[in-house]
């Protein structure tokens, strides 16, 4: 019996033929950029291509021998975005001046090594996400501690204002891109353990069942802390990230609009009283409304950047300035927050939209692996990392598209920096993991 | 949990949608609005990707693109400062002004006329080759108006006022538009901001009107039109004459230019007064016509409208709701009339051309880097501004104040010239403004020119139209008489 499950890697083979499509996409995106700046090949390409397929092939085989089951698409598509990154650093590397830093896409490469290796080692140990149940307060505490690392004296460290940063000796990381995962694993079990009380009918006020005051604890808890992260480290998008998370895995837990109106309406009204009281907020609030202003676009720490970006796009049109042919450089930080207009302006509306489907599709295999989850906290986990996915994604790139104020977060997966590569890597691999444990019948009638 | 779970799917797939319109919006609908944005350093690169059609002068290059090695493919090279009024400046960080600017989508080969060469762009990848536009300006012409105006400020412009076709267009001081053109920044910055605050202002275009000028007795063409216009006045119709005039309702007593006596009979006709360029005269002429009817003839002219030749000029103004002092001030061109040497030259063209006010115009041909022709310029009429008979009169006033009134340093030997002069003052102790404007032969002209010298010619008050404005037309007139 034990052998019979061996034999049938069918969706392992589907997610091979993906990768190796993948790959020779990646060898081609390599090429035409080398080809489009520097007008040779170079051999130093197959240093950006090499190490990440070797890895990602790596990966693909531990899940042949550890989680034959899961699902075969999350791995093409983390690879996919990974390498699109990559390649598009890569590119804005080769256009930099001498004096700039353009060894980002070859650390990219490393991190991309370690963030798959770290994933795969994840995947191996954990045997059962179950397992992290016994954990979560543990998880709790590391989640905050990872929030609160960045103002510790000596080892935190601003950047542009906003402090998300730690550095010991050499290293820095962002340690709020691996907090999502530990308050992922927190809000799933402490919300599974508290589903009943939480959900318990009470007064009826305006319509709304509201539950009874004890129970606004935890959610009043998570507030005050968002807002300490927005007035404390001055990070809007983190801020924003976690409650929202926060809101959306309560609403699932409970079934209790209530909590997501009430969480909302405090936010909202929290973030008004910190933009007024501080600048830098009431500054992206203002470039968001209106940034081609002239008087905001001169400002120092107006809306330059969001213009320039918006020029990039508009310069691409529908189909692309193809890759090398446009000026993403000029957009500063394009190889970080900016990275979606870069490929929106070489890759075209064409392109941004087959990112963001790729994007869609990863997503919505979290949410599937959540529905066909039976147990409440294996739901509860997947939803949650699928959405703190969509969420981040929505606030750092509709924040270049101008849906909302531009705050500062990584596109997960695309933008340069090491944590947030193996943050969302991570993810990737709880998703696999959770994918794999599906309960048998569940999965037949799919 | 599965409808929790289907509501949040549904949350998503909002988020999604947003981000699908917003990208939309940004990179197709609103595209073209940003794409032409000033501060939208993208469409300047892109400027630099083809090779810029030339200007040309009689074939030869005023400006063209050259090639670099340097990232921007292409420099834009001009060649020398008689031509920066016409040329203007091609520059990355600073735009693009005059005929670049102006021409800049014949240059960058973007017109409606390149449409097939486009397309096939589109798919060859070739890109298309800016077109090349040969100017009317005659360069030998061009040559001498630039010497003759030495080192005074102010323009000068030759037509032919039979077609339009512009001949010469000058305006000093010049500059040397390759030092905008450099793709050095820094240098670039720099250069501008010592031409923007030069002696002499030399980034302003004087002949279109990038200043407008108090045009003093010239205007007083414009009042006689007025006048034969309104039928109630001939050229032979006087005017009381005395010594001084008190303005109507002040106590501001005027006098004719070096207080003349203007003939020193107690009437004097309109053509005598025009002739030896009596203020007083006019001044009357000008209240008894109103204000009205000289806004209404100056208008026929052209006044308040810009002029495309595509270089654009600033639309010259006569003032309305004056009281009748200041009426009569403007009926010798003072109070706030205020003129670019363009509008005076059309005035001139008018009188020379039987009251047919003809298009100016610049250019000559467009053609593609392959020499096919995408454009010949064909004269085509403006407007009619005054009858044949005030043209005729006029022409003759004008003749007659060449060779024996006030204008006499027009005069060549051989050559009936008709000529008006002008001496405009401007606040009490300034330098006066210098005019001339006339044609030759004044019976079958060949060519009008408007000479405007500022700042009295560097002689603060002692210098007169006649005396420094006149010669400059006068030798202007002679080179095109000699072709």
């Amino acid at each position: 019996m034990a052998r019979a499950i061996r034999v049938i890697p069918r969706k392992r083979n589907l997610e091979l033929l993906m990768l190796l499509f993948g790959f020779g996409l990646y060898a081609f995106a390599l090429s035409q950029v080398q080809l489009a700046t520097i007008l040779i090949l170079r051999p130093d390409a197959w240093f950006y291509w090499s190490l990440p397929v070797v890895a990602a092939l790596g990966f693909h085989f531990v899940l042949r021998w550890r989680a034959s089951d899961a699902d075969p698409l999350l791995l093409p598509i983390g690879f996919l975005l990974n390498a699109l990154g990559i390649m598009m650093i890569y590119r804005l590397d080769l256009v930099k001046a001498a004096t700039e830093d353009n060894s980002v896409a070859y650390r990219q490469v490393i991190w991309t090594v370690v963030a798959i290796l770290i994933s795969a080692v994840v995947l191996f140990l954990v045997k059962t996400h179950l397992s992290f149940r016994r954990y979560i307060y543990i998880s709790m505490a590391v989640g905050v501690l990872f929030l609160v690392l960045p103002l510790v004296p000596v080892i935190g460290k601003s950047v542009n204002g906003a402090h998300l940063w730690v550095s010991i000796g050499p290293l820095s990381f962002q340690p709020g891109e691996l907090a999502k995962i530990a308050l992922c694993i927190f809000f799933a079990g402490y919300l599974t353990s508290r589903r009943e009380s939480l959900s318990v009918v009470g007064r009826k006020v305006f319509g709304l069942r509201v539950p009874p005051a004890r129970e606004l604890g935890p959610i009043a808890f998570i507030w005050l802390a968002s807002l300490g992260v927005l007035v404390l480290q001055r990070d809007l998008g983190t801020s924003l990230l976690f409650f929202g998370l926060f809101l959306v895995m309560i609403y699932v837990a409970t079934g209790r609009v209530f909590y997501v109106l009430v969480g909302f309406v405090m936010f909202v009204a929290g973030a008004l009283v910190a933009s007024r009281l501080m600048s830098y907020v009431g500054g992206r609030f203002d470039a968001w409304l209106d940034p081609l202003n002239d008087a905001l676009y001169q400002a120092p720490g107006g809306s330059y950047q969001l213009v320039q970006s918006m020029f990039g796009l508009a310069h691409g049109g529908l189909f692309g300035t193809g890759l090398g042919g446009g000026l993403p450089q000029i957009v500063p930080l394009a190889q970080s927050d900016f990275i979606v207009s870069a490929i929106g302006e070489e890759l075209g509306l064409v392109g941004l939209f087959g990112v963001l489907a790729l994007y869609l599709v990863l997503i919505a295999r979290a949410l599937r692996i959540a529905n066909a989850h039976a147990d409440d906290f294996s739901k509860l986990l997947a939803i949650g990392l699928g959405f703190v996915i969509a969420l981040q994604l929505f606030i750092v790139i509709g924040g270049v598209l101008r849906v909302v104020p531009l705050t500062g977060l990584t596109t997960p997966l695309l933008t340069a920096g090491g944590t947030s590569l193996v943050a969302n890597w991570i993810i990737i691999g709880l998703l696999l993991r959770l994918s794999d444990t599906l309960p048998k019948a569940g999965t037949v009638t799919e | 949990m599965k409808k929790e779970i289907r509501r949040v799917t549904n949350v998503i797939l909002l988020m999604f949608v947003s981000l699908f319109a917003a990208s939309s919006a940004m990179q197709v609908f609103n595209a073209d609005s940003l794409n032409n944005d000033s501060r939208n350093q993208r469409a300047v690169y892109d400027g630099y990707k083809t090779q810029r059609g030339a200007i040309l002068v009689d074939n030869k290059p005023i400006a063209e693109s050259v090639q670099t090695s340097d990232a921007y493919h292409y420099l834009r090279k001009y060649s020398g400062q008689e031509y920066s009024a016409l040329t203007g400046f091609y520059s990355l960080y600073l735009g693009r002004t005059s005929l670049e600017n102006f021409l800049d989508s014949s240059l960058r080969g973007d017109n409606s006329a390149q449409f097939f060469e486009q397309l096939n762009a589109l798919f060859s990848g070739n890109p298309v080759t800016g077109a090349s536009v040969e100017l009317t300006i005659d360069p030998e012409i061009q040559k001498v108006a630039w010497d003759a105006l030495g080192n005074k400020k102010g323009a000068v412009i030759a037509m032919d006022p039979t077609t339009g076709k512009i001949l010469a267009l000058v305006s000093k001081p010049g500059f040397d538009a390759n030092l905008l053109s450099t793709h050095n920044t820094i240098d670039a910055a720099a250069n501008y901001k010592n031409l923007l605050t030069a002696k002499g202002s030399p980034l302003i275009d004087r002949a279109i009107g990038g200043n407008l000028y108090a045009p003093g007795s010239i205007f007083k063409l414009v009042v006689a039109a007025a006048a034969f216009e309104s039928g109630k006045y001939t050229p032979a119709s006087t005017l009381p004459n005395p010594r001084t005039y008190k303005l109507p309702g002040t106590k501001t007593v005027i006098t004719n230019s070096g207080e003349s006596s203007c003939g020193g009979a107690p009437t004097v006709s309109i053509s005598t007064a025009l002739k030896l360029s009596c203020n007083i005269p006019f001044a009357q002429l000008g209240v008894a016509l109103g204000q009205d009817a000289i806004a209404k003839q100056a208008k026929a002219f052209g006044f308040g409208d810009a002029v495309s030749i595509p270089l654009k000029s600033t639309p010259s103004v006569y003032p309305s709701n004056m009281d009748e002092a200041q009426t009569a001030m403007s009926a010798f061109g003072q109070f706030d009339v205020r003129v670019s040497p363009l509008q005076m030259l059309m005035v001139t063209s008018a009188i020379a051309n039987s009251g047919v006010e003809m298009q100016p115009y610049l250019v000559d041909q467009i053609f593609t880097a392959n020499l096919t022709l995408l454009n010949k310029s064909q004269p085509t009429e403006l407007t009619r501004s005054i009858s044949t008979s005030t043209a005729e009169s006029l022409r003759r006033m004008m003749i007659s104040a060449v060779a024996s009134g006030v204008s006499s340093n027009a005069r060549i030997p051989g050559v009936e010239v008709a000529g008006k002069t002008g001496t405009a003052q401007n606040g009490p102790n300034d330098p006066y403004t210098l005019w001339f404007t006339g044609f030759a032969p004044a019976n079958s002209p060949r060519v009008a020119v408007t000479v405007v010298i500022e700042d009295g010619g560097g002689m603060g008050q002692g210098g007169r139209g006649n005396t420094l404005a006149a010669p400059i037309a006068r030798i202007v007139m002679q080179a095109v008489l000699k072709k």
